[in-house]
């Protein structure tokens, strides 16, 4: 079942078109890469998902209904990359303050906070402020008080800029554990290596379209170049086929793209047949990184701004 | 409706728990309290005895000037000069030539030190008291019978009262007691709109420069975070105005209790000896208090209460929401804060430079045109109603200034909110007024 859907959203701002035309769903207990450069359209995509701002066009449907900000708002988690709590007041107040906002009663959301606080090993904060924390610290608060109201959809703007690895792994555990227990993970970066990691499916925008749409899996293999590396006991000193072209040399392996209407098979069988020994023979997926310089390139990374005329 | 609540109760805890808060509260009191003592000890204990070796040549003027034994002590010597009264042990030294009425010579008062304006004005009036003694004597008059002539005012011989004549009947007029009640309440209710709509202003500004504004808004409407940062803060000016109250009546009964009727009566006379100094002016207004108190009783204080209490908070919703707005358009800077709050406090302050000279004619037209306009009618208006209801302010100007006011409210807090659902997300750069009307004005 479908915990978002999402149908030709569009916001227009004065000077870009933000959001242009964006259809996608989520599937319940999946996480989710939102990329895209800076400026691609990320943030007023999320900020509409959460109510900030109200659609131009399009419309998003909330667990099988049509999304209502005032009802729904509560059922969401939103931790922006603009992030920043009040400085003067207490850590414990404002986590109970905050998850209070989210629609708790005030016992339901002490009992909370003292609980994440203690898988936290954050106990000794709660008289503390703000500007006693360090920033990483200040962060995995931040990621606390998002989760604090046990929200149905997590939007998580860069969660792990300014982690040290230790903290990012005890947030990453924490992601996986929520998307097991039911919850939905919306997770915006630009970081592609974590992507690849914890996401089950991605979409990518720039210029405030979608380019791509897919599973992790079905993303690189729509991408791949049929790229292959050899690994011989010694390189061959003969490799000119009309199956394959070699791109590149790595030690004692080659790296070869099979042309069109040749298969892997080809391959092994030119270099079976000129009886060399073969080591290893595997496929080389294209990295999000690479599909997302691919995609991008091309484009100016900052958007020009431009009046509209329509 | 239930976000609202938890808002205001943040806010409001939040700041009364705050260490400045408590500290402002507490000390306010104690400092006003400090000052008047402070006033009232160098009004007794004048700074500095000054002697004065008096010089007169002709000897007109010998113990005919009195000494103040608190202040200036005259010794007639003639032997004194300008370069000999520092080594007899002399201040100063007063040398007045021969009175000579075709010529005009130069009296003149040499000192090492500057002897300050009070004791000069001092010494000046002394010579005119006793030129006028010794001029009255030549003319064969006598000067204590022609002072207290001169000193003879209306009251002593009548009671003076003014009426004002309405629907037949014939009420005594009490400017003074209007005249206070009406200062003082404008004069809080400005007070109010600036240091409360100053602080709406700045804790707006601390939620955008913090960054929570996002986290905020995608829990709870922009608008209701606007307005229970607006009642909050209103709840907390409350609580220090009723604890300034308790604290001042604190102060001054435990005073009154410590301070002797002996150094009261001292005060009375040292702002006699003090003429045209502000003390006297300030010792003329207590005199006024029996008026006062005389004439309270006359006034309708359930319309006053009632009306203060309206201004009072539709003065600062008027102006606070409109705090706010600022407040979510600028960045860090200060200065953008001021500049664009200046639009605010300008209306503020004319309408209290209007009060001070409405509040002599309340009938004016100025006065009743800028107590029905919202900017500045909780002030104007406020120091119109203690002069009286239908009397002064008919009964149509009230309501038209009270609906206009609650119109105005309305209007700016949603105009306000419009600006401050687009501004407290926005960073970078400062938006021009136009660019704000343009949020405002959109769907």
């Amino acid at each position: 079942m479908n915990i978002l859907e999402v149908k030709n959203l569009k916001k227009y701002f004065a000077t870009q078109k933000a959001v242009d035309d964006i259809s996608f769903s989520l599937q319940k207990g999946s996480i989710f890469g939102l990329l895209g450069p800076n400026g691609a359209g990320k943030t007023t995509l999320i900020r509409m998902i959460t109510g900030i701002f109200y659609p131009d066009e399009g419309e998003i449907f909330f667990d099988g209904k049509k999304f209502h900000p005032d009802d729904d708002a509560v059922k969401i988690g939103y931790m922006p990359e603009e992030r920043g709590l009040y400085r003067k007041m207490k850590i414990g107040e404002q986590a109970v303050f905050l998850s209070r906002l989210k629609g708790l009663t005030k016992e339901h959301a002490i009992q909370n906070v003292k609980e994440w606080f203690v898988k936290f090993e954050m106990q000794s904060w709660w008289n503390k402020k703000i500007e006693d924390l360090s920033k990483g610290m200040g962060q995995k608060l931040q990621f606390v008080i998002t989760v604090l109201h046990e929200p149905k959809l997590i939007i998580l703007d860069e969660p792990f800029s300014g982690l040290d690895p230790v903290n990012a792994n005890l947030i990453k555990d924490e992601i996986y554990n929520l998307a097991q227990k039911g919850a939905t993970i919306i997770f915006s970066t630009h970081r592609m290596e974590q992507v690849e990691e914890i996401c089950d499916h991605i979409i990518l925008v720039n210029k405030g379209k979608k380019i791509v749409d897919g599973s992790v899996a079905g993303v690189k293999q729509q991408f791949k170049e049929d790229l292959f590396e050899v690994g011989f006991d010694k390189i061959p000193e003969n490799h000119a086929s009309q199956a394959f072209e070699v791109i590149g040399t790595k030690d004692k392996s080659l790296i070869v793209k099979i042309n069109e209407g040749y298969t892997s098979n080809n391959v092994l069988q030119f270099f079976i047949q000129q009886n060399i020994g073969i080591v290893s023979f595997s496929e080389i997926l294209p990295s999000l990184n690479d599909i997302f310089i691919k995609v991008v390139e091309g484009t100016p990374l900052a958007r020009q701004f431009q009046p509209l005329t329509a | 409706m239930n976000k609202i609540l938890i808002i205001i109760q943040k806010e409001y805890l939040t700041r009364v728990r705050n260490k400045t808060f408590i500290i402002s509260t507490f000390l306010l009191p104690v400092v006003l309290a400090l000052f008047i003592a402070g006033v009232i000890y160098f009004a007794t204990h004048s700074s500095e005895k000054t002697t004065i070796a008096v010089n007169d040549v002709s000897g007109d003027f010998a113990n005919n000037l009195k000494s103040d034994s608190s202040q200036v002590t005259f010794v007639y010597d003639k032997n004194i000069t300008a370069d000999n009264f520092s080594a007899n042990g002399y201040k100063a030294v007063l040398i007045i030539p021969k009175y000579d009425s075709a010529h005009k010579d130069t009296v003149r008062l040499v000192s090492e030190k500057e002897l300050g304006l009070p004791t000069q004005e001092y010494v000046k009036s002394q010579l005119g008291s006793a030129l006028q003694k010794k001029l009255f004597k030549e003319k064969k008059f006598d000067k204590d019978a022609v002072d207290s002539i001169l000193q003879t005012s209306v009251t002593d011989v009548y009671e003076f009262n003014a009426y004002k004549q309405k629907e037949g009947k014939i009420q005594q007029s009490n400017f003074w007691a209007a005249y206070g009640i009406g200062f003082t309440s404008g004069m809080i209710i400005y007070i109010t709109m600036m240091i409360y709509g100053m602080m709406v202003m700045r804790g707006v500004m601390e939620e955008k420069t913090n960054r929570i504004a996002e986290v905020m808004v995608s829990s709870v409407k922009p608008f209701q975070m606007m307005i229970g940062k607006i009642v909050g803060i209103a709840a907390v000016g409350l609580t220090q105005f009723l604890m300034w109250i308790v604290l001042i009546l604190v102060i001054s009964s435990a005073a009154t209790a410590f301070l002797s009727h002996d150094a009261l009566q001292q005060v009375q006379q040292a702002t006699h000896n003090m003429p045209n100094s502000g003390v006297a002016q300030a010792g003329d207004a207590t005199s006024k208090i029996s008026e006062f108190t005389h004439a309270f009783a006359g006034t309708k204080w359930i319309l006053i209460v009632f009306c203060f209490i309206f201004y009072f908070t539709g003065g600062y919703l008027f102006y606070s929401s409109l705090f706010a707005a600022v407040g979510s358009v600028v960045n860090e800077d200060i200065q953008e804060a001021q500049s664009l709050s200046l639009p605010l406090t300008m209306p503020i302050v004319l309408s209290f430079v209007i009060m001070t000279t409405s509040i002599y004619a309340p009938s004016s037209n100025l006065s009743v045109w800028a107590s029905i306009i919202p900017f500045s009618s909780p002030i104007i208006m406020m120091s119109r109603i203690p002069f009286g209801v239908p009397g002064t302010v008919p009964w149509w100007q009230l309501g038209l200034s009270m609906a206009l006011l609650i119109a105005g409210f309305l209007f700016t807090s949603w105009l306000a909110g419009k600006i401050y659902r687009t501004g407290i997300l926005l960073y970078g750069k400062k938006p021009t007024w136009k660019e704000m009307l343009k949020w405002a004005f959109r769907k």
